[in-house]
C-alpha cells in the first residue's frame, strides 16, 4: 500500500498496539500530527515536552508496556532529553519520536535543527535517524523490539520532515527486524543455576537483594516463591519496591542510603547475597571496600555488563530474572528438606534488629512529613499507585508507604529527576485508569513541571497530588545541615511568599486544599480521593525534619546516622 | 596493559560515534582506532587498541557488545594474531646521511615513497613496536612529520 512516511509511522505504531502518545507538536513533526488526527491512537497534549517524556515513562512503569512520546525538532527534542535520560537510568522501555529538519539541510544549522541522535547518544539504548521513508516500518519494529527486550531502555527515532512527507510502499504483513548485533541472553546457564542452588543451600545468613529488574521481568511471583521456599529474607531497592510485599514477615524493606537499618545490617552480616535484577549501585552499597565482607554473591541479571561491574561475584547468572528464578526454584525444590531449621539463628538476629531499629513515625505537635505519608498509606489502604518526586519526600514515601504489589511504586531512581512526579502520575493514571494514583512531591519538585496540572485538568485525570511542603529544597538542606555546617546556601524556598499552591491549582481549574495539622490530614485525603480531576493538597510540614537512617556518602553501609 | 580488540560492526552511519563515545564516556583510553570495510560490504571492522587493566577490559568488552550495531567483539592477544600498522615519516636527509637513512629503511623493509629537497618520505609496516623502534632510529636525523594508521589485526590460523 502506498502511503506517506507520516502515515507509515502512525500505522506502525498502531501495529505495535500503541494506545496513547504523549507529545507536543511543532514544525518538523507536523506531517505526523496531521495523520495522528485520523488515528485511533489517543494523544495527550502535555504542556512541556519534558512532561511528555515523563508521562510516557510513568505510563510504561505503571503498565509494563512501551511508553511513547513525541516532539518536534530542535527545542522540542532537547526538552525530551531529561525524560529520556531518566528512562535510561531506570531501564524503562520508552520510544521518543522527534521531528528533524529535512535531510538535505541536516548539518547546516537550519532553523530548529539540533543533532538529536548526537545529543541523546549516551542516554539511549539505541537511536535511529531515518533517511528514507521505506525504512520506517522496519525502524519502528526494531525500536519496539530493542526498547522492550533484554535490558529495557529508551529508543529515539529522529524523523526528518522530508522523510515523513515522502512516500513508500507499506507491506501490511511485514514486521521484519534486521538486527544482527542484538541477541540479548534470556535463559540462565544451567550449570550456573546448579552452582547457585548449591551455594544457597549452604548459606546460614542469606538475603535476597532484589532490584528493578524483578519488576521489569515480571518476576515478583517467582521472587515470593523463592523466598517462601527457602525462608530467605528479602530487601529491595527503591525501584523494586513492590516486587516483594513489604508487609510480608520476610521483608526487610528498602536498603541503602536511606534504607532500613535492619536491611543494611543484614547485608553487612550476610554470608550470602542473592542479587536479582539489581546493580550494586553506590546508593545501595555505601563504601565499596567495606561492603558485605562475609557474603558470597550470586548475581542474576539480564545485562552481562552489570555483573562484576561494582562488586566481585561468585556465581554470575546472565538471564531474564523470571526464567532464572523459575529454574532456580525447580533446582531447589527437591533439595529443600530440613532447610528451615538451619536459619533460625539468623531469623532471630533479624527479629532483634527489627525490634531495636524500627522505622517509626516521629511524634510531635507539628505536622511531620512521615505522618502525612503514613496517613496516605492508611487512607488508601496501601492500595494506591504512589508516584514520587525527588528529595526527602521521595525517601519518606519509600520508607513509610509499604508497597505490596509490583508497579505500584514509581520513582526516578538512577537519575533522581525532580519534576518527574506529576507528569509520570498522569501517564500512570492514563495507563491504569482503574487504580488510585497518589503523587508525593515536594515544594521544590512540583514547580519543575507544575504546568502539567493543565494536562491533568483538561484530560480529567484523577490524581491526588500531595505536596510535602517543608519550605526547602529539603534533601539539599539536610546535606547542608549535616556536611556543610548548616550553611543553607540557596535552599530556602520562602514558604508562604510564593507561590500559593492552592491558588495555583485553582488557576488551572483543579482543586486545592491546605493542611496544617495532624487532624486535618485524613479528612483532606478522603475528600481528595472522592473529588474528580486533580486535587492538590499543600501539606505544611515541619521545616527541618531529616530523613533517617542515613548512610553518609562514602561511609560504610552499617555506619548509619540515626540508625 | 594494552589489548587489541577487533570489533565487527554494521556498516551504518553513526556507528563510529557510538563506539568512540562509549570509550570516552566510560573513561577508557584508546591508543589507536582503525576502521575499514571487511569482506562483507555491510560489515566494517574496527580495530581498537585500549590501555586498560583486566577488569576494565571486561567492561569494555561487555559494553561494546551492548551496542546494537556491534555484531561481535574479539580480543586479539599478540600471540594469536597478526598485527600490522603503517607509518609514514618525512625525515630530514642531508646528502651526507642519506645513505645511512636508506640503510635503516632497508633493514626495516620499508620503502622510500617520496624524495624532496632535503627530505625523504618513508613507509614502513609492521607491528607497532617495530614502527616505534624505526621511529627512534630516525629521530636523530630530524623527523619533520609523522603519521601512523593505528593497528589493524586478524586472528591467526
Ligand atoms: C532536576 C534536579 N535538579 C536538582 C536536583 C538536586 N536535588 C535533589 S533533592 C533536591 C530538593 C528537592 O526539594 P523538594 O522537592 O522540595 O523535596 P524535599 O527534599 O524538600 O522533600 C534537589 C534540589 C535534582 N535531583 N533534580
Ligand atoms: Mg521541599
Amino acid at each position: 500500500m502506498k502511503m506517506t512516511g507520516a502515515q507509515a509511522i502512525i500505522k506502525s505504531l498502531e501495529n505495535e498496539g500503541v494506545e496513547v502518545i504523549f507529545g507536543y507538536p511543532g514544525g518538523q513533526i507536523m506531517p505526523v500530527y496531521d495523520v495522528l488526527l485520523d488515528s485511533k491512537i489517543r494523544h495527550i497534549l502535555t504542556r512541556h515536552e519534558q512532561g511528555a517524556a515523563h508521562a510516557a515513562d510513568g505510563y510504561a512503569r505503571a503498565t509494563g508496556k512501551v511508553g511513547v512520546c513525541m516532539a518536534t525538532s530542535g527545542p522540542g527534542a532537547t526538552n525530551l532529553v531529561t525524560g529520556i535520560a531518566t528512562a535510561a537510568m531506570d531501564s524503562i522501555p520508552l520510544i521518543a519520536i522527534s521531528g528533524q529538519v529535512a535531510t538535505h539541510v541536516i548539518g547546516t544549522d537550519a532553523f530548529q535543527e539540533a543533532d538529536t541522535t548526537g545529543i541523546t547518544l549516551p542516554i539511549v539504548k539505541h537511536s535511529f535517524l531515518v533517511k528514507d521513508p521505506a525504512d520506517i516500518p522496519e525502524t519502528v519494529a526494531e525500536a519496539f523490539l530493542i526498547a522492550s527486550t533484554g535490558r529495557k531502555g529508551p529508543v529515539v527515532i529522529d524523523l526528518p520532515s522530508d522523510v515523513s512527507r515522502g512516500e513508500l510502499d507499506f507491506k501490511v504483513t511485514e514486521k521484519r527486524t534486521r538486527l544482527p548485533g542484538y541477541k540479548p541472553t534470556t535463559a540462565g546457564h544451567a550449570r550456573q543455576i546448579k552452582a547457585a542452588a548449591k551455594m544457597i543451600l549452604a548459606a546460614k545468613k542469606p538475603v535476597i537483594y532484589a532490584g528493578g529488574g524483578v519488576i521489569a521481568a515480571g518476576a515478583s511471583n517467582e521472587l515470593r516463591e523463592l523466598s517462601r521456599l527457602l525462608e530467605f529474607p528479602v530487601t529491595t531497592t527503591l525501584l523494586a519496591k513492590g516486587a516483594f510485599p513489604e508487609t510480608h514477615r520476610l521483608s526487610l524493606g528498602m536498603l541503602g542510603m536511606h534504607g532500613t537499618s535492619y536491611a543494611n545490617y543484614v547485608m553487612m552480616e550476610a554470608d550470602l547475597i542473592v542479587a536479582v535484577g539489581a546493580r550494586f549501585d553506590d546508593r545501595i552499597t555505601g563504601r565499596l571496600d567495606t561492603f558485605a565482607p562475609h557474603a558470597k554473591k550470586i548475581h542474576i541479571d539480564i545485562d552481562p555488563a552489570e555483573i562484576g561491574k561494582n562488586v566481585p561475584v561468585d556465581v554470575p547468572i546472565v538471564g531474564d530474572a523470571r526464567g532464572v528464578l523459575k529454574e532456580l526454584i525447580a533446582a531447589l525444590k527437591p533439595l529443600e528438606e530440613g532447610r528451615r531449621k538451619g536459619l533460625s539463628a539468623w531469623h532471630e538476629q533479624i527479629k532483634k534488629w527489627k525490634k531495636e531499629y524500627p522505622l517509626v513515625v516521629p511524634v510531635g505537635d507539628n505536622l511531620k512529613p512521615q505522618f502525612v505519608i503514613d496517613e496516605i498509606y492508611r487512607v488508601t489502604k496501601g492500595d494506591a499507585i504512589v508516584v514520587t518526586d525527588v528529595g526527602q519526600q521521595q525517601m519518606w514515601a519509600a520508607q513509610f508507604y509499604k508497597t505490596t504489589k509490583p508497579r505500584y511504586f514509581i520513582s526516578s531512581g538512577g537519575l533522581g529527576t525532580m519534576g518527574f512526579g506529576l507528569p509520570a502520575s498522569i501517564g500512570a493514571k492514563i495507563g491504569r485508569p482503574e487504580a488510585t494514583v497518589v503523587t508525593i512531591t515536594g515544594d521544590g519538585s512540583i514547580q519543575m513541571n507544575s504546568q502539567e496540572l493543565a494536562t491533568a485538568v483538561l484530560n480529567e485525570v484523577d490524581l491526588t497530588v500531595a505536596i510535602i511542603n517543608n519550605g526547602y529544597l529539603g534533601m539539599v538542606r539536610q546535606w547542608q545541615e549535616l556536611f556543610f555546617n548548616r550553611r543553607y546556601s540557596h535552599t530556602n524556598l520562602r514558604r508562604g511568599e510564593s507561590p500559593d499552591f492552592v491558588k495555583l491549582v485553582e488557576a488551572y481549574g483543579g482543586t486545592g486544599m491546605r493542611v496544617f495539622s495532624q487532624e486535618e490530614v485524613e479528612p483532606a485525603l478522603k475528600k481528595a480521593l472522592k473529588t474528580r480531576g486533580p486535587v492538590l493538597i499543600d501539606f505544611i510540614v515541619e521545616q527541618e525534619e531529616n530523613v533517617f537512617p542515613m548512610v553518609a556518602p562514602g561511609a560504610s553501609l552499617d555506619d548509619m546516622i540515626g540508625g | 596493559m594494552k589489548h587489541t580488540l577487533s570489533v565487527l560492526v554494521e556498516n551504518k552511519p553513526g556507528v563510529l560515534a557510538r563506539v568512540a563515545g562509549l570509550f570516552s564516556r566510560r573513561g577508557f583510553n584508546i591508543d589507536s582506532l582503525a576502521v575499514g570495510v571487511t569482506e562483507k560490504p555491510e560489515i566494517s571492522r574496527m580495530t581498537v587498541v585500549v590501555d586498560v587493566e583486566e577488569h576494565s577490559l571486561e567492561q569494555v568488552y561487555k559494553q561494546l557488545n551492548k551496542l546494537i550495531n556491534v555484531i561481535k567483539v574479539i580480543d586479539l592477544p599478540d600471540a594469536n594474531s597478526v598485527q600490522r600498522e603503517l607509518v609514514l615519516v618525512k625525515v630530514k636527509a642531508e646528502p651526507r646521511n642519506r645513505a645511512e637513512i636508506i640503510e635503516i629503511v632497508e633493514i626495516f623493509r620499508g620503502k622510500i615513497v617520496d624524495v624532496g629537497k632535503g627530505t625523504l618520505s618513508v613507509e614502513v609496516t609492521g607491528p607497532g613496536s617495530k614502527l616505534s623502534a624505526f621511529e627512534e632510529l630516525l629521530r636523530p636525523y630530524g623527523v619533520e612529520e609523522l603519521v601512523r594508521t593505528g593497528t589493524i589485526a586478524l586472528p591467526r590460523g
